[in-house]
This record gives C-alpha cells, structure tokens and sequence, in this order.
C-alpha cells in the first residue's frame, strides 16, 4: 500500500490506529479515581505528543541515518515559530499559511546553516551546530528585538494588521475550525476529550511519519545510512557525499519548522528560549531514548519523555506522603526525602540521569531493548551474534 | 590610544577565563580524545567552592548580648563566627575577607578528586564509544551536576565578594607613561590576568620540564608506543583529566568576585570554549590560549561603541553578541584546522 512493503503497511497502519484512538488509550483511568493523575489526556499533552513526535522523526532521518549530531536543532525549530506568529499577526489566524511559512523559512535557514557546518564532521559538526544554534539565541535576545520582540516573546496584539481576518474568528483556526474546539465525551465515569487541534496535529504527523518511511526505505535513504556506515570509502569511490547530508539536514530541518509552526499554531505565541541548545538536548535526548535509526523510535521516544516529564513534574511532596502513608514514618520520610529530589522542579535532574543511564548502557534505545527481550525468550541466538553493538535496532 | 588599551584589558579578563578553560578542554581531548561537553560545569563547581568556603568561614555561633539592643528593644543577637573566635577577632575577618583567594587552596584537592572520579567512574568507558556517545553522556552529566548544584545552592547568583584589599581599582596607564587617570581599571580583574597567566604558565611547564610531562607529551602523540614500553599511561592521562578539571575550577573560583557565579555559568562559557578550542585549532595547547585571549579582546572591541556603529552602518547591529560565532565560522572555512593546529589533525 502506497508503495510501502507488507511489514511498513502493517507498521503504518498500527500507528495511525494508536494516534486516531489516543483520546482513549491515553485516559485508561476514571476522571474522579486516584489515578487520574496518570491520565495524559488532555489537549495540551497530546498535542506535545505529536508535535514533538514530528520534531524527533526529523532530527532522526538526520542523525538516525546519517550519525551527524546536530546539537543546534531547537534554532529551526524556533525559527518556525516566529515564522508562524508573524503569519498570525499580518494575515490571520489561519494556520495554513503560517504553517506552509514556517516551514520554507526553517527550510532557508537550515540551507545555510547545514552548508556551513557540514564542512566538518563528527564533533566539529556538532560543535559548529551548537555555536550556530547559541548565535541565533542570542540574536533573537538583542539583535533582531524588532523581529522576535526579545525576552517578551512574539504574540499578536489587537492593534496588528492582520489584513486577511475580515469576520474570522479570535483564535488559531483552519478555514474557521478553531484548533481549541474540544469535543468531551463522557462514558460513565470516564471522560474523553477530542481536540480539533490535537486531530490537525496528528494528520500531520502521520504524513511526517509516512515520509519518514519513504525516505527510509529508498535509495537516497540507502545513501544516508553508506554516510553513516563509512564515509570515507563512500569519497573513495567517487561519490560526494555532501549533497546528500546538506537534503538530510534540510529535510530534517523542515520538520523541525513544521513543529515549530505547529506549536505556535496550537497557542500563538514564540519565545527565544525554544532556541536555547537545552531544547536542542531534549529532541537528541528522545531520538536516542526510543532508538536512533528505527522508524517508531523517536515517536517512541518524544511520547515517553512528553509523558514522563509531566506526570513528574505534577508530584509533590504531598502526593509523595498519600502514597507512601502506609510505611512507617522513619522509612516513609527518608524515602520521600529522595525521591522528592527527582519530581517536581527535578524533573531536570531525573532527565540528565536518564539521557547518561540510556547512552550507557541501552545505546540502542527502547527498541534495542524491545529486540533484546524478544530475542531473549524466542531464543534465537543466531541473531543476536550477527547484530553489532550499534546496529539499528528494530529492522 | 587609551581607549585601545582600555578595550586591551577588558577583552583579557574573559580571555582568560576561555584560555583556562578551552586549554583544560583541549589537554582532556588531545590525551583521552575524549570531548567533554560537562568541562563547563566543572568551571562552575569551581566557583561554587569558593562559595562553599565562604559559607563555612562564616558558620557563626550565636550569642545574645544584653548591652545591645535591636529596633524593637530587645536584646540583640550577635552572630560571632567560629573563624574569629579561634583566631580571634583581627585575623578571623582577615581569613573570611580573603575568602576567594583561600578557595584555590580548597578548590584544588576537591577538583582534582572530582576529574579522578569522573574519568574512573564515567569517562574510562567512553574512550573506544563514538564520539556522538562521549557528547551526550558528558552532556547529560552536565544537567546533572547543575541541578545538584541548583538545588542545594538555589537558583540565584550568590555573591562572593573579592578581598577589600584587591577591591579598588588601580590607574594602569600611569604605568604604561599615559596621564594620571587616563586608564583606570578595577584591580581584580588584573589579579585574574596574572593568576590565570601563572596557571597556564605552570600547566606549560610541568608538561615542558617535568618526566611525568614528558611521559604525556609522548602518549598524547602515540599511545599505544608509550603503552607498549611498559609505561602505565592511563594512570597519568586520568592524573591530567584532575589537572584540566582543576584548570577549570581555579578558573571558575577566581571568576567568582567578577561574577556572582550561579548554576548555569558553566553552559554559558561552555558554548564559547569549544569555539575557542575549535578556533585555536583542536589538540593545540598553545592555540587555546591564543585563540581564548585573542577571541576574549576582539568582543571587547566589538563592544566599543565606535566599532558598533560602524558595523550598524553596515546593517549589522549589535556586533558584540556574535563577533566570536563569526570568526569561528570564517576560520573553520578558510583554515580547518584552526590557527596553530596541526596538519592532518582532525581536519576532517
């Protein structure tokens, strides 16, 4: 089906079943119960889902395929932000050409950047990236203040042109379907809610993430994995490999716009720190947690760390003692007294911990640890022989 | 003319905190070839024990003296710290005034266990990894030791003021034959040129003139031949991996009275040392330095407000946010290797 083989249909076709039923999978517990905080349904966390989905499908169709480390992601990302809002304030609210903008701007920006940086390789490459990435934050600080209205952020004000709005509505919309529209379903004690903007999202994604497939499986794909595999024998026979990581970049360049675009699409606003190089950490930090160089990987990823990031930064100190009240007070306070160091407001260091435990000791990701525990009970060990330490996983 | 020198010696101070850093950078990657993105946090642990120093010489007993009396009428409380009642009141507050300067003696026997513990502990199983793999997990160990330091120092620059003696500012130009006032500049930032051009004075000499620099010297041009003449040479590259990490703190400890440290200075020298050492030319000991002061004086010019409006008249505003980005851009396309490294190293 539409050129993808057997494997990939059935792939394809589980990923658009879990996005399209996400309102339920992601609300598996009653609205009132005690474990409703685990819900991640919600608008907002959904739409993060699948933005941040697209975001490090991009990045890995660079890094994934390629194993050049971009370290300066999070500046095309910002760049499709501000590309999106300035849409809002001339145009409209309508999110298709602040959409199509960000994209062609992302895209232009990492043109020049990537033919800049990817005259070197391996660290420097990251290196130039990062310094190009902490440039454009910085110019968007001071520099380019009647661009992105430095440290206040970009956002539309009542007195901004926006020359095309006549009659329409107040708030982001696509051809007058507001993108905040939610619609609650209530079954028993459970709720779900389906969000116009969340759906908009996901198409997207999904066309994201059939690209992705494309890319992967054709032979410019086969020509990003030769890069990463060895480079230098690629020079040897003839081939300059340039063109072909300078498209990598670029592509994955536009998906970060599109996220870019998108999230300013979903709340219309855009601020210098989505450039800072810790955004940039995170979407390298979920490319590698879901596996690098698989299709479902960084999906994976974005998902886990989205989730986790809420949910932890929810519990407090309070919600620690609920949960432990049955223990007695000397294990109960010692227990809270760690712990309380990792949620909340250390969501930061639990993330660090993270991204140095997966780069230790589970290179692959979560999918070479889904390989690894399949491998382990079907047994077969012919498999496991032939793959490298470092092979993608999951193929 | 004094405008220039003036300019001189603005650059130099935040030259040398690239020097010491980028050289801590460079000697870590041309001995273990290891890149370590968590360099800058060791420059802010650095200065954060001179903060730590600063809170234990001020540990105070507290004694309530009935003479004195506090705005409401009661009696008022005296805090007395320890320092000063052991050696007594004169010499106690002479020990915390110089707080900063004793905090090199702190500083150094903390960051070299520090560089021990993480080259044993993390970065020994990084050397045959890909170097993508070494960035991200020296990355993650960077947020790592940021939030620690954030969460028992909070988020807040906490200031440690330099020694009342070092305070002032000193007319420099008188020296030089300029006119009385001509060029005055505040003391401690000289004190923080000198200091850090001993350090890297000694850093030079110890590789140059001592048998264990020598031994470095050797295994970082070919390992695998000192290793093979029966020389333990690990042990001596994780004994340099403590003096870079020390580099980086003494850098970070002296930096302290120029700027209150907090917990995200280290991310924000970070960035700029690799461009330094990207600059200087990577592995090149000399071209660190050279390229951390020569890249800390061209901001400082680039912040002068004659420069700046001529580059604003050339459309390009606010020169000093990106003048270091540029130049690295211009060098990395002209010349690969940077100003002093050498052929063939790293130049793909």
């Amino acid at each position: 089906m539409l050129g993808l083989n057997k494997k990939d249909t059935g792939l394809f076709i589980f990923v658009i079943c879990v996005t399209a039923l996400a309102p339920f999978i992601m609300n598996p517990f009653p609205a009132d119960s005690a474990m409703a905080q685990f819900n991640a349904g919600y608008p907002d966390l959904m739409q993060r889902f699948v933005i941040f989905g697209i975001f490090a499908i991009g990045f890995n169709i660079l890094f994934g395929l390629t194993g050049y480390l971009s370290f300066g992601h999070a500046a095309f990302l910002g760049a499709g932000s501000y590309a999106a809002v300035w849409m809002f304030k001339l145009l409209s609210y309508n999110i298709v050409p602040a959409i199509i903008l960000s994209v062609i701007v992302a895209g232009l920006f990492s043109v020049i950047i990537g033919f800049i940086s990817l005259r070197r390789s391996g660290i420097y490459f990251s290196i130039l990236t990062l310094a190009f990435a902490q440039m454009s934050f910085a110019m968007a600080y001071s520099v380019l203040t009647p661009l992105t209205n430095g440290e206040t952020g970009l956002q539309v004000y009542n007195d901004d042109p926006q020359w095309l709005k006549g009659n329409g509505p107040d708030a982001t919309h696509f051809f007058g379907l507001e993108m905040r529209s939610t619609f609650d379903l209530d079954l028993g004690a459970w709720s779900f809610s389906f969000n116009v903007g969340y759906y908009f999202c996901a198409v997207l994604m999904l066309v994201a993430f059939y690209l992705s497939m494309r890319i992967f499986r054709s032979p410019f794909g086969l020509m990003l994995r030769a890069i990463k595999t060895n480079q230098t024998r690629l020079n040897y026979t003839g081939l300059n490999s340039r063109p072909y990581t300078l498209a990598a970049f670029v592509i994955s360049g536009m998906y970060a716009g599109l996220a870019g675009g998108l999230m300013a699409s979903m709340d219309p606003l855009a601020g210098a720190e989505r450039m800072q190089w810790t955004a940039s950490g995170e979407v390298v930090l979920m490319t590698i947690l879901g596996g690098a160089g698989t299709l479902l990987g960084p999906l994976l990823g974005a998902g886990f760390i989205k989730y986790f990031e809420n949910i932890f930064s929810k519990i407090n100190e309070s919600v620690l003692h609920g949960w432990f009240g049955f223990l007695p007070d000397g294990i109960e306070n010692g227990l809270i007294w760690v712990i309380e160091h990792f949620v909340g407001s250390g969501w930061h260091l639990t993330l660090g911990l993270l991204f140095m435990l997966i780069v230790i000791f589970l290179p692959g990701g979560l999918m070479e640890g889904a390989t690894r525990i399949r491998d382990r009970f079907s047994g077969d060990k012919t498999k496991k022989d032939t793959e490298g330490k470092y092979a993608p996983a999951g193929e | 003319m004094d405008a220039i020198l003036l300019q001189i010696l603005n650059g130099l101070d935040k030259g040398s905190a690239y020097a010491l850093i980028a050289l801590g950078l460079t000697l870590i990657f041309g001995t273990l070839g290891v890149v370590n993105f968590a360099h800058g946090a060791l420059f802010m642990i650095g200065a954060f024990c001179a903060v730590t120093l600063q809170k234990i010489l001020t540990i105070s007993s507290v004694s309530i003296d009935p003479e004195k009396k506090d705005f409401l009428g009661n009696p008022m409380e005296v805090k007395t710290p320890y320092v000063e009642s052991i050696f007594g009141e004169a010499t106690g507050q002479l020990i915390i005034n110089w707080s900063v300067p004793l905090a090199i003696l702190f500083a150094i026997p903390v960051m070299l266990a520090v560089g021990y513990i993480m080259e044993r502990g993390l970065i020994k199983h990084f050397y045959k990894r890909p170097h993508a793999d070494q960035i991200l997990v020296t990355f993650g160990l960077a947020i790592v030791i940021q939030e620690i330091v954030k969460h028992y120092y909070g988020a807040n620059p906490i200031p440690t003021p330099a020694p009342d003696a070092l305070r002032g500012s000193f007319d420099f130009g008188v020296l030089l034959g300029f006119d009385p006032n001509a060029v005055i500049y505040p003391l401690w930032r000289l004190v923080y040129f000198a200091f850090s051009a001993l350090v890297i004075g000694a850093v030079f000499a110890f590789l140059q003139f001592t048998t264990f620099g020598m031994v470095v010297r050797a295994g970082m041009a070919d390992r695998e031949t000192v290793g093979l003449l029966g020389i333990n040479i690990d042990r001596r590259f994780t004994l340099t991996f403590g003096i870079a990490a020390a580099v980086a703190g003494l850098a970070g400890v002296m930096y302290t009275p120029i700027n209150s440290p907090n917990y995200h200075m280290g991310m924000d020298f970070l960035v700029l040392s690799f461009v330094v050492v990207v600059v200087g030319g990577m592995g090149s000991l000399p071209g660190a330095v050279l390229a951390g002061f020569l890249l800390g004086i061209l901001e400082s010019f680039a912040a002068m407000n004659e420069v700046k409006s001529f580059f604003e008249a050339i459309y390009l505003p606010s020169i000093d946010q990106i003048i270091i980005y540029l130049v690295a851009i211009i060098v990395l396309l002209t010349r690969p290797r940077g100003l002093m490294g050498r052929r063939g190293v790293m130049e793909e």
